[in-house]
């Protein structure tokens, strides 16, 4: 948040920037500013990519509100009431009750807080990894390259979703064992990346340089190659989390996520599914919280990508 | 060309075998015991031991490993915990509605994804670009259960015009052949079976590919601009060939390459999204079969399935580079430098 906020001000001084730029001492520094501006100028181009950013902001002030004051809600989303079982969409519950009686808007609402926490956590887990293997393949090569990527191809032979079942029905049902199952599928996508990425840049003067001056294996790849395979690796982990939220959501409908009376739109969608026909709206609008918000990551991720690479931007 | 798709076919063995390693280790190292869930929870402890000497769970894991592996090489991917029914034939029997639907998804996928794709490319940044990306970016973030459920609420409940589960009325339903019910019913000259067979196809179908079409329309939308910029093109059309035949001709065929490999690759993750839409439409296939072995913790149907898939998701990806490496005498060329 610091930063883009850093980066809007540079936005409008372009002085600055060129200061930093004939500054010889602090490339990466220059190189990382320079990328955020790009990241907010594609974002900001892009009408759909803005609104999408903006809508991503309010989800997580929902998710962030519904936690700390969830009396701010007009019912409690756990609470049942069976009295008020399957009422139709109304001025009173805006998009119906459940087969317990409790408000779906609610639930929606206290669902983001799970959707958004597992996609950023899941990301965050398998970036690490990801990162940290891809690092040292691309980087130290020989067969240490081949025994990690040989195991990155053996995973991504069994579809994500097929291979995160498999793992929830070994760990069990919960949302924290979805993030570890949800995280450990998508590791080889970035390991990938960060690989190509280091094996493109590693033979550039400025690392050949690095070595010279005795600088060891971990700072030159932390100072120096990483922070220029930061673009790639940036757009990828934005539209991973739209991948994330839809696996969390797909281990959910299919009954392995969360543990009951926990609201995740998945799960709601799921439990929804006998009723179908009497009482569609238990479907549609978690259905709609869950496109919506990847749909979001996706045209997020594609403005991010204007950005930082000019080329797409041009088509 | 040879050598190179030997080369390729040797690299398939680590890969499968490594397949088999992470799914052993996933349902026997990582798991927890599963004899308390499928013997349910009265079963005593000198039961549940039995139960688990009966299904060579004592043994070493590595002896566990190498059985398994040894049966698995001779087809047999061991007994499903529950009705002991041996998993090669219970899959055996579900695969061919996975693949009918998989097949028949793709196919969809593929002509309106490339349909959708030139159109787009031709007409950049007019309307039917802005609506094509739209269907395209709608595929992408709709999750699969969802837009079957959406589907089966309109087509099934609404409009009440298509069946919303199973692959066939069961009366009409072809006993032996194939199992695959659209050449079983025309083999057989059953009309109503196949229209029946068709008719039950449709939405699972539409709503498995989504995602494939999405994907495939971007690809075709990229890979049809950048061969549109190329200098054969112009002449094409500088020496007076009509719009229609330069697309098609030029452009078009161009631009296949990529879109082919997507395709291929979009038949691997296709057996993934199966996994949803079957459970979804109570179409019975392995994906439903995988999603209910997984809910009672049948590991050994579960290993079955995940090596399967694993199986055919490695191959085609072989047939994609093997065929990209036909079309594009680059490939071939490079290879034979560095052998």
């Amino acid at each position: 948040m610091i930063r883009v906020s850093q980066n809007n001000k540079l936005a409008t001084e372009p002085a600055a920037s060129v200061e930093t730029a004939v500054q010889p001492a602090k490339p990466v520094r220059e190189k990382r500013e320079g990328m955020w501006r790009d990241v907010i100028a594609g974002i900001v181009s892009n009408k759909a990519s803005l609104v999408s950013g903006i809508f991503i902001l309010i989800l997580a002030v929902i998710a962030i509100v519904t936690a700390v004051a969830p009396g701010i809600l007009p019912y409690d989303p756990y609470q049942q009431d069976l009295g008020q079982s399957l009422l139709p969409p109304s001025a009173e519950h805006w998009f119906g009750t459940d087969l317990q009686g409790r408000d779906i808007f609610c639930r929606v609402m206290v669902g983001t807080q799970i959707s958004l926490s597992v996609g950023l956590i899941a990301v965050a887990f398998s970036l690490t990894i990801g990162v940290i293997l891809g690092s040292i393949a691309g980087y130290k090569g020989g067969w240490v390259d081949t025994v990690i990527m040989r195991i990155m191809d053996m995973m991504l032979a069994i579809p994500s979703i097929l291979l995160a079942i498999a793992i929830m029905a070994a760990l069990g049902p919960g949302i924290e064992k979805a993030v570890v199952a949800i995280g450990l599928v998508s590791i080889p996508e970035y390991a990938r990346i960060v690989r190509s990425e280091i094996l493109a840049i590693k033979e550039n003067d400025y690392v050949a340089a690095a070595r010279v001056i005795g600088d060891s294996n971990f700072k030159i790849v932390f100072r120096h190659v990483l922070p220029n395979a930061l673009p790639s690796i940036i757009v990828r982990a934005t539209l991973g989390i739209s991948s994330a939220i839809l696996d969390c959501a797909a281990l959910g409908f299919l009954g392995l996520g969360v543990q009951p009376p926990a609201a995740e739109w998945g799960d709601m969608l799921g439990r929804g599914r006998n009723e179908l026909f009497r009482a569609p709206w238990l479907m549609i609008f978690p259905g709609l919280a869950i496109t919506l918000a990847v749909l979001a990551f996706n045209l997020l991720g594609d403005g991010i990508r204007d950005g930082l690479d000019p080329k797409s931007r041009k088509r | 060309m040879l050598k190179y798709i030997i080369k390729r076919i040797l690299l398939v063995i680590p890969v499968l075998l490594g397949v088999t390693v992470i799914i052993f280790l996933i349902t026997r190292v990582l798991a927890a015991d599963p004899a308390p869930v499928v013997l349910g929870e009265h079963a005593t402890p000198d039961q549940m031991a039995a139960w688990r000497a009966d299904n060579g769970l004592d043994d070493p894991i590595w002896l566990q490993y190498v059985n398994f592996l040894v049966g698995a090489l001779q087809g047999n991917l061991g007994e499903s915990y529950y009705t002991h029914a041996s998993i090669t034939k219970e899959i055996a029997a579900r695969f061919p509605a996975t693949a009918e639907l998989a097949i028949c998804a793709i196919v969809v996928a593929s002509v309106i994804g490339i349909a959708l794709g030139v159109l787009a490319a031709v007409k950049k940044n007019k309307l039917a670009d802005n609506i094509s990306m739209i269907i395209a970016l709608i595929g992408i973030s709709m999750p699969v259960f969802w837009s079957g459920i959406l589907l089966i609420l309109l087509f099934s409940g609404i409009l009440g015009i298509l069946p919303s589960s199973g692959r066939i009325d069961p009366l009409l339903q072809p006993t032996g052949g194939s199992g695959f019910y659209i050449i079983d019913t025309i083999v057989r000259g059953d009309w109503e079976a196949l229209g029946d067979a068709l008719y039950h196809l449709v939405l699972p179908t539409v709503t498995l590919s989504l995602y494939s079409m999405a994907i495939i329309t971007r690809m075709t939308r990229s890979a049809m601009l950048d061969t549109l910029k190329a200098d054969y093109v112009r002449t094409a059309r500088a020496k007076g060939l009509s719009k229609g035949s330069v697309y098609i001709k030029h452009a078009l065929r161009n631009a296949m390459l990529p879109v082919t490999t997507v395709i291929g690759l979009q038949f691997g993750s296709l057996l993934g999204g199966a996994l949803l839409t079957e459970t979804v439409f109570s179409w019975p296939g392995i994906g439903k079969y995988a999603v209910d072995s997984v809910l009672k913790s049948d590991f050994p149907a579960v290993q079955g399935i995940v090596i399967l898939v694993a199986v055919i998701f490695v191959f085609m990806n072989l047939i994609v580079d093997i065929i990209y490496a036909y079309l594009d005498p680059r490939i071939k060329f490079g290879t034979k430098e560095e052998g």
